[in-house]
């Protein structure tokens, strides 16, 4: 039986990466799980700088998902490349770096740090919701979509993968515009843009006033917008949002994807990714399934 | 790093010990062994619409019987849920989580306010030295004679029904009490008016932090405080509540 699947000319040992932002770079869950396990880690999103963030409360809990507005706090690339790459790099993973940026110079500052380092691949956050300027700037319309593909391409030696916002109307056309700007992936969903009001105190439960929806209550919206981006592009896709188990990740992979993220649920069981890996392999032993490469995409 | 544990414990027992305020006994394979005073664990709800595990401070240490206390208040569906738990019920635990408090052989103030006493109980417990403890309460009391076996205890109560009518620095200031070390966890203007006091009297101070949290193990970046010096691991001026705390030197953060 084979579970391994290829992502854009990188070979993964299973489908399975932790998504951005929930799994740091990996170290504070290497106690609880075992990395071999995974197919990949995909880090916290890097900038050319340190960022700060936003202030607090970052983050509030609703029925079914959470919302987040961390704000792509980071310890700038220079730390990231002596600490947390090293780190990964003792394991038997894929290392894929989240980039973030305000601007277009600021991603191709880091996408040219990477280049001779021991990294698979590059994820470009163009969609993260809760920072004001660049992320979503250029993850809302399909020419600066494009443009910022272009630049960073042109300096990235790892195959770029463009994470995608649900945040626009038609994700297809996103979709095909960073496709033909030279993208070697794309991955989808990243949160949805969220508010959460505490009646007692008439406040607003986020400092940040709105945050990215992630968990179980974006699920089917993920799972719609990777079929609809899969009828639209021929570049693999990453599919993530709200995958809690590997009925969840199949899901994904019917739809389209080649491999899945798991975010929040990792707060809800740090073991979640094995046992996600397991349940598919269990599933495939059950529906007499040799390669799961036959899943990707199979319902149309 | 420290060690950390994601088991099943068992509850021992709990019992409702003041109104809303559940003490509920846990056995755990590893974590009561390398529990500290001033760490938490965090638990995780059942009921699959909640995602976020709750943190609780770990209260008594058992570690001869493996097991743990933890004190805590009904706070919303989270802490209800745990609070219909009965004995022989498993329930899913992650910890030891966070620093926990420095101990030191110096005359030692506790100070407790509220929901934020119940982690000082070990720490009393562990601390040889001489501790004046000060426990403040909104109306009704709880944990109280624990207390009074490992120390002297003032009470405050903000209607005035036991002790002090006030807050823990008006006992302070009414019995002039001095130490050369502060412990303390509680509301965060009390833990601010403590910080002031602290500063105009030259104490060294550690307060204990809460902050929302989704990872509880510093992965996520949501439960950070502002620091007055940029961090060692985040490289800007935030600390990880749920890893460089919750406990902090009151000086090294901004309140
Ligand atoms: C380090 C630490 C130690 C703590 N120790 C104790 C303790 O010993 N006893 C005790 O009673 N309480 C303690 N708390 C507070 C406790 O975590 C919250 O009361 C609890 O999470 C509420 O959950 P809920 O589902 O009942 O409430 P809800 O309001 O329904 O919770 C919704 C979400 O908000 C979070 N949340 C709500 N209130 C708080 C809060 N005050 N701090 C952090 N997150 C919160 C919940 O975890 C959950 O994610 C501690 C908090 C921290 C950060
Ligand atoms: C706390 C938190 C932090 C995140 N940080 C990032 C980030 O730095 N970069 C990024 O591209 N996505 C980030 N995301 C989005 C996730 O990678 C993912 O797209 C989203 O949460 C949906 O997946 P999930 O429902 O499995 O969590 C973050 C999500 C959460 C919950
Ligand atoms: S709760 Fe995730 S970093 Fe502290």
């Amino acid at each position: 039986m084979n579970m391994g699947v290829n992502l854009a000319g990188i070979s993964l040992k299973n489908p399975i990466l932790t998504a951005s932002g929930t799994f740091g770079s990996g170290e504070e869950y290497a106690q609880l799980m075992d990395l071999n396990k995974l197919g990949g880690v995909i880090t916290k999103g890097v900038a050319n700088v340190p960022w700060e963030g936003n202030p607090t409360p970052r983050i509030a809990e609703v029925y079914g998902g959470m919302l987040n507005a961390i704000g792509l706090q980071n310890p700038g690339i220079d730390v990231f490349v002596e600490r947390d790459i090293p780190f990964l790099a003792k394991y038997d993973t894929r290392i894929v770096v989240n980039v973030c940026g305000r601007s277009e110079s600021d991603y191709v500052e880091v996408a040219e740090r990477l280049a001779d380092q021991p990294v698979d691949l590059l994820e470009i956050n163009i969609s993260c919701p809760n920072v004001k300027e660049g992320g979503i700037a250029y993850g809302q319309n399909p020419h600066a979509a494009a443009e910022i593909t272009k630049a960073i391409k042109a300096v990235a030696k790892q195959p770029v993968i463009m994470k995608l916002s649900p945040n626009v109307t038609d994700i297809a056309e996103m979709a095909r515009a960073v496709e033909a700007a030279g993208a070697d992936a794309v991955s989808l969903i990243n949160t949805i843009t969220g508010m959460k009001i505490d009646v007692r105190k008439r406040r607003f439960a986020l400092a940040n006033r709105t945050g990215g929806l992630s968990g179980p209550a974006i699920h089917p919206i993920a799972v719609r917008m990777v079929y609809e981006a899969a009828q639209a592009v021929r570049i693999p896709i990453v599919g993530l949002g709200g995958v809690m188990c590997a009925e969840d990740a199949l899901e994904l992979i019917l739809a389209g994807a080649t491999a899945v993220s798991v975010g929040t649920a990792n707060f809800t069981n740090p073991r979640i990714t094995e046992e996600i890996t397991d349940g598919i392999r269990e599933y495939m032993l059950e529906e007499g399934v040799e390669d799961i490469r036959e899943l990707i995409g199979a319902v149309r | 790093m420290t060690e950390k544990f994601y088991e099943d414990a068992i509850i021992i027992r709990q019992e409702e010990i003041a109104t809303n305020i559940y003490s509920m006994w846990l056995h755990t394979e590893q974590i009561a062994r390398l529990a500290k005073p001033g760490q938490f664990v965090t638990l995780y709800c059942r009921d699959g619409s909640r995602l976020l595990p709750r943190p609780i401070s770990i209260c008594e240490v058992d570690r001869g019987d493996c097991s743990i206390r933890l004190v805590y208040r009904i706070a919303g569906a989270g802490t209800a849920e745990f609070s219909r738990y009965h004995t022989g019920e498993q329930l899913r635990v992650m910890g030891p989580l966070g620093n926990g408090y420095p101990k030191k052989s110096r005359k030692a103030l506790l100070l407790g306010g509220g929901i934020g006493i119940p982690p000082l109980l070990q720490l009393v417990k562990e601390l040889n030295c001489e501790k004046q403890i000060v426990l403040g309460f909104r109306d009704e009391c709880f944990l109280v004679e624990e207390f009074e076996a490992c120390g002297k205890v003032y009470i405050a109560t903000e209607d005035g029904s036991r002790g002090t009518k006030g807050n823990v620095l008006d006992v302070v200031t009414e019995k002039g009490l001095d130490a050369e070390i502060i412990y303390a966890c509680g509301p965060m203007p009390m833990l601010r008016a403590v910080k002031q006091f602290a500063v105009q009297h030259g104490i060294q101070t550690w307060i204990s932090l809460e902050e929302r949290m989704a990872c509880g193990v510093g992965a996520c970046l949501g439960c950070v405080c502002k620091s007055t010096k940029k961090d060692a691991h985040t490289h800007v001026k935030n600390k990880r509540i749920c890893t460089e705390g919750p406990v902090f030197r009151a000086r090294e953060v901004d309140i």
